[in-house]
């Protein structure tokens, strides 16, 4: 069940989520799945040739986990808009934490909506990913 | 050196049909098992789901306008993603039509030196049958003045 309107004030929040450590599997899943085949994110020598220590993390990997985290919470139907800002690298071995809030709550075409601000946090390093959905209340 | 010249480039239209299948494989890959994506017989597609467009552009020579904004492979990379949706996102079953488009390319003085060029693509999704528009892409990739430093971020 999706949170109701009363549930989802200014602040709202459900529990992060904490995946990881991430392997060269995540990455390439994922790369099976996008079709975004960049050796980069897969391939050591070519990444080591290119002047990484290991594999570069797939941003849209964890920008998808990151709008997973938000649809578990509100509702795979109910999405509406989803961003995401890259800011800093993600590498194999990485333990990220998923997690966001409800910045606005309002009406808008005789919609319930909620803005949300959302994160990707690296353990031990900065922000990976900033992020900013809204969905529809139903 | 990203070239100006391609703002309002424009793709031929190409065909993207959202399979079940695919779907879930995505949802799967993005550490969803959401009963929306994985039991419903016409599940919605995950909000990234359209990045999957790569694999029906390529069978449509010309849609993809990106190749002429010439950023460089060396110094560039992906800033930023967003998706917008008029109504619920597409589900399994629907046949969509996607038209891409060079909306900008602008200029940034990074904050350690060295201008930052950023270039925006933006593809329309439009319903095949009805003609009604589904969602939109907004692809932002950045190009920077020299390679990025060791533990060097923007």
């Amino acid at each position: 069940m999706s949170p109701t309107w009363d549930e989802l004030a200014e602040g709202a929040s459900a529990p992060p989520r904490t995946v990881g450590p991430l392997t060269r599997t995540d990455f390439v899943r994922y790369q099976g799945a996008s079709g975004d085949m960049n050796p980069v994110h897969h391939d050591e020598p070519f990444a080591r040739a290119a002047g990484y220590e290991a594999p570069l993390g797939v941003g849209m990997f964890h920008a998808g986990v990151l709008a997973t985290w938000a649809t578990d919470w509100l509702g795979p139907e109910n999405v509406r808009a989803f961003k995401v800002r890259w800011k800093e690298a993600v590498w194999p071995g990485d333990v990220l934490r998923f997690s966001g809030k409800v910045v606005r709550r309002y009406e808008q075409a005789g919609e319930r909506r909620v803005d949300l601000e959302l994160a990707c946090t690296r353990e031990g390093g900065g922000v990976a990913v900033q992020g900013w959905a809204t969905f529809v209340v139903v | 050196m990203a070239k100006e010249t391609a703002v309002g480039a424009e793709g031929v239209p190409f065909e993207l049909e959202v399979e079940r299948g695919k779907i879930r494989e995505l949802a799967r890959a993005t550490l969803s098992s959401h009963p929306a994506y994985m039991k419903d017989e016409r599940p919605v597609s995950p909000p990234t789901f359209l990045t999957t467009m790569f694999f029906w552009e390529e069978h449509t020579p010309g849609s993809n306008p990106w190749h002429r904004v010439e950023l460089d492979p060396k110094r560039g990379m992906h800033a930023e993603q967003e998706y917008v949706f008029f109504g619920p996102p597409p589900r399994a079953g629907t046949r969509l039509v996607g038209r891409s488009r060079i909306e900008s390319v602008t200029h940034k003085e990074g904050r350690r030196g060295g201008r930052l060029t950023f270039a925006v693509m933006v593809t329309e999704f439009r319903d095949a049958t009805t003609g009604a528009l589904v969602a939109e892409a907004r692809m932002t990739g950045v190009e920077t003045e020299r390679p990025p430093q060791e533990g060097e971020t923007r």
